[in-house]
C-alpha cells in the first residue's frame, strides 16, 4: 500500500465519519460513544498483524500479546456495555405490550 | 483465487457493516441491531486477516504465534466481558472511559513494538509510529485520569486551577514536540522513551484540571483520539480498515464532541483550557442573595401533586447520586393509577453524561414513551399543573434566557417557571455546578422541598398513599 493510496483512504474515512452521525437525539450520545468506542479498539488487527509476523521474536510476541488484550478488552467491554445500555431502551415497548 | 483478493472483499463488507453500524446508532429504533452489526464486522474483520496470513504461500501462523494470539485474547475478553456486565449503570461513563484507554494503550504498544523490532525505515511509516505514540499515550493517561476522578478517587488539585498549570502543560508538550522532531531525524531508544513518558504526563495534565461535568466531553474527545490512535497505527501496519475505521471513529467523535458542548452552552476551547467554570464565576460575583425562597412539606407537596392533571418530572444529577430512580418510579406509577398525566423532561445534558438520564430512568422501568426531549416538552409547561424538579439546577435557570450578563445566557434550558406550581427536591440551597443562583428558586409559584432526592420521594410515596391516591 502506497502513501499517497492510504491518505486517501483517510481522508475517505474521515468524511464518512463525519456525515455519518449528523443528528444523534440525545438519548443516544452515552450508547454511541460507548459503541463507537468499541470500534476504536480495532487496533486488535494491527496487535495480530504484529504477533503474526513477529516469527520467534520473543518480546515482540509478548508486546503483541499484551497489545491484543488490551484492544479485546476495549472491544468486547465495549459492545457488551453498549449493548446493556440498548437493552434498556429496548425492554420497554414490548412490556408495554403485555 | 488470491487470498488478498478474498480479504479485500471481506475487509469491504467489514468496513460497509461498521459503518451502517455507526449509522445504526444515532437512531433509537436500530441502535440495538446497528451495536450487533458492528461487533460482527469486527469478528468479520479477524477472519479477513486470519484467512490472508493462512492461505498466503510463504507466510503461515507459527504455533508459537497462536498461542500468544490465544493468551492475550482470552484473557483481554474475559476481563473486558466481566467488567462489562458487572459495572452498575450508574458508573457508565467511568467505564467507557476506562475501556478507551486501553484502546489508547494497544495502540501505543503495537508501535513500540514495530519501532523496536519492525521498522522497515520509511519516512512514513517512522511519522505514522510517533503519532501513535504520541496520541496513545495521550489517550491512556487522559482517560485513566477521567476515569479516576468519575469515580472520586482523585480531586481537581487547587494548583490545576492556577495559571502555572498552562505553563506546565506547555512546557511539557515543547519536550514531546522536540522528541517527536528529534526521532524523525534519527531513532534512539532513550528519545523513544522520552516522548512516551512526556506526552503521558501531557495526558495526565491536561485531563487533571477538568471539572466533573465537564468530563463526557473530555471522555468524547479522547474517544476520538484513540481512532486518530488507531488510524495511526493503521499506517504503521499497513492496514486500510484501520485506517478506515480508525478515521471513522475519529471524526465522529469529534462531531459527538461538539453536539455535546453545544448542549451544555461550552466551547472546547474552554473546557480544555478553561478549568472548572466554577473557579471562573467567583471570580465574576458572588451571585447574589435569595430573597423569596418559599420552603414547604411533603405534605403539601403531596396534596397538590393529588390535585393535579399533568406533572412533569425533571430528574437531574442529583437524581443519579440519590440513586433515587427507582423510588421516582413508584411514586410517578401511582400518580398514574389516579389518572394523571406524567412525562419526564430530559435535558440534553441532564446528569454526569448526555443519555445518562435516559439510561437510568429506563433502567427503572419508566416506559420510554414518557421521556420527552427538551425541544418537544418546553411548549407543554404552561398547561402543566405541578413540575417536579429532582436534583437538577442550571438547566432549569430562567436566567439563561433573562439575563444577558449571565454566565449561562444562551444555553438551552428547561422552561419550567411556566407551569403553575414548581416544586424543587434539594439537599440544601447550595449552587449548581455552574456555582450561579438560580432565579426559579426566587419565583412566587416555585417551593422549596429540602432533603435527599431519594428520602423525599420515598415520603412522597407514603403521603400519597395515605391521601388514597392510587388506591382506585
Amino acid at each position: 500500500m502506497d502513501f499517497a493510496q492510504a491518505f486517501w483512504v483517510l481522508l475517505l474515512g474521515s468524511l464518512l465519519g463525519l456525515e455519518l452521525i449528523g443528528k444523534v437525539p440525545p438519548t443516544l450520545h452515552t450508547p454511541l460513544m460507548s459503541g463507537a468506542n468499541a470500534v476504536s479498539g480495532i487496533t486488535m488487527l494491527a496487535a495480530l498483524t504484529l504477533i503474526i509476523t513477529a516469527k520467534n521474536n520473543l518480546p515482540l510476541l509478548i508486546i503483541g500479546s499484551i497489545s491484543l488484550g488490551f484492544a479485546l478488552f476495549n472491544v468486547v467491554g465495549g459492545f457488551v456495555v453498549t449493548d446493556r445500555m440498548l437493552a434498556m431502551f429496548n425492554r420497554k415497548p414490548s412490556k408495554k405490550l403485555k | 483465487m488470491d487470498v488478498s483478493l478474498i480479504q479485500s472483499f471481506i475487509n469491504l463488507i467489514a468496513v460497509l457493516l461498521l459503518a451502517l453500524g455507526i449509522k445504526g446508532l444515532s437512531k433509537v429504533r436500530s441502535a440495538k441491531e446497528a451495536n450487533r452489526l458492528a461487533a460482527f464486522a469486527m469478528f468479520l474483520s479477524i477472519i479477513g486477516l486470519l484467512t490472508y496470513y493462512l492461505g498466503k504461500p510463504g507466510e503461515g501462523i507459527t504455533q508459537q504465534s497462536w498461542l500468544w494470539i490465544i493468551l492475550g485474547s482470552f484473557v483481554g475478553s474475559l476481563f473486558g466481558a466481566i467488567l462489562a456486565k458487572r459495572v452498575p449503570m450508574t458508573s457508565m461513563p467511568e467505564t467507557v472511559a476506562l475501556f478507551n484507554g486501553c484502546g489508547g494503550m494497544s495502540s501505543l504498544l503495537v508501535a513500540i513494538g514495530v519501532i523496536f523490532f519492525q521498522r522497515n525505515e520509511t519516512f512514513i511509516q517512522d511519522i505514522s509510529i510517533l503519532i501513535s505514540i504520541f496520541v496513545g499515550s495521550i489517550t491512556f493517561s487522559g482517560s485513566i485520569i477521567a476515569m479516576a476522578k468519575l469515580q472520586g478517587w482523585l480531586q481537581t488539585p487547587s494548583w490545576t486551577q492556577s495559571k502555572i498549570r498552562h505553563l506546565i502543560n506547555i512546557s511539557i508538550a515543547i519536550i514531546s514536540l522536540v522528541a517527536f522532531l528529534n526521532l524523525i531525524q534519527s531513532v534512539n531508544t532513550s528519545t523513544i522513551w522520552l516522548l512516551v513518558i512526556s506526552s503521558t504526563i501531557l495526558g495526565i495534565g491536561v485531563t487533571l484540571p477538568i471539572g466533573g461535568a465537564d468530563m463526557p466531553v473530555v471522555i468524547s474527545l479522547l474517544n476520538s483520539y484513540s481512532g486518530i490512535a488507531a488510524a495511526a497505527a493503521g499506517f504503521v501496519v499497513g492496514s486500510q480498515l484501520l485506517i478506515v475505521a480508525g478515521a471513522m471513529v475519529g471524526a465522529a467523535g469529534l462531531i459527538l464532541t461538539q453536539v455535546m458542548c453545544k448542549g451544555m452552552n461550552r466551547s472546547l476551547v474552554s473546557v480544555l483550557f478553561g478549568g472548572t467554570l466554577s473557579s471562573q464565576i467567583k471570580k465574576l460575583d458572588s451571585g447574589g442573595e435569595y430573597t423569596n425562597i418559599t420552603s414547604c412539606s411533603v405534605e403539601e407537596c403531596a396534596l397538590t401533586l393529588e390535585a393535579a392533571n399533568k406533572v412533569i418530572i425533571v430528574p437531574g444529577y442529583g437524581l443519579a447520586v440519590a440513586q433515587a430512580q427507582h423510588t421516582l418510579r413508584e411514586v410517578a406509577k401511582i400518580l398514574e393509577q389516579n389518572e394523571i398525566d406524567v412525562s419526564y423532561a430530559i435535558h440534553p445534558v441532564a446528569g454526569r453524561m448526555p443519555g445518562h438520564m435516559n439510561v437510568l430512568l429506563a433502567e427503572a422501568d419508566v416506559p420510554y414513551e414518557q421521556l420527552k426531549e427538551m425541544d418537544n416538552i418546553n411548549p407543554d409547561f404552561p398547561a402543566t399543573d405541578v413540575v417536579l424538579v429532582l436534583g437538577a439546577n442550571d438547566v432549569v435557570n430562567p436566567q439563561a434566557k433573562s439575563d444577558q450578563n449571565s454566565p449561562l445566557y444562551g444555553m438551552p434550558v428547561l422552561d419550567v417557571q411556566e407551569a403553575r406550581t414548581v416544586f424543587v427536591i434539594k439537599r440544601g440551597m447550595s449552587a449548581g455546578y455552574s456555582g450561579i443562583k438560580n432565579d426559579l428558586f426566587d419565583l412566587p409559584n416555585t417551593s422549596m422541598v429540602f432533603g435527599d432526592a431519594k428520602q423525599v420521594l420515598s415520603e412522597l410515596m407514603t403521603e400519597l398513599k395515605e391521601l388514597g391516591v392510587g388506591a382506585k
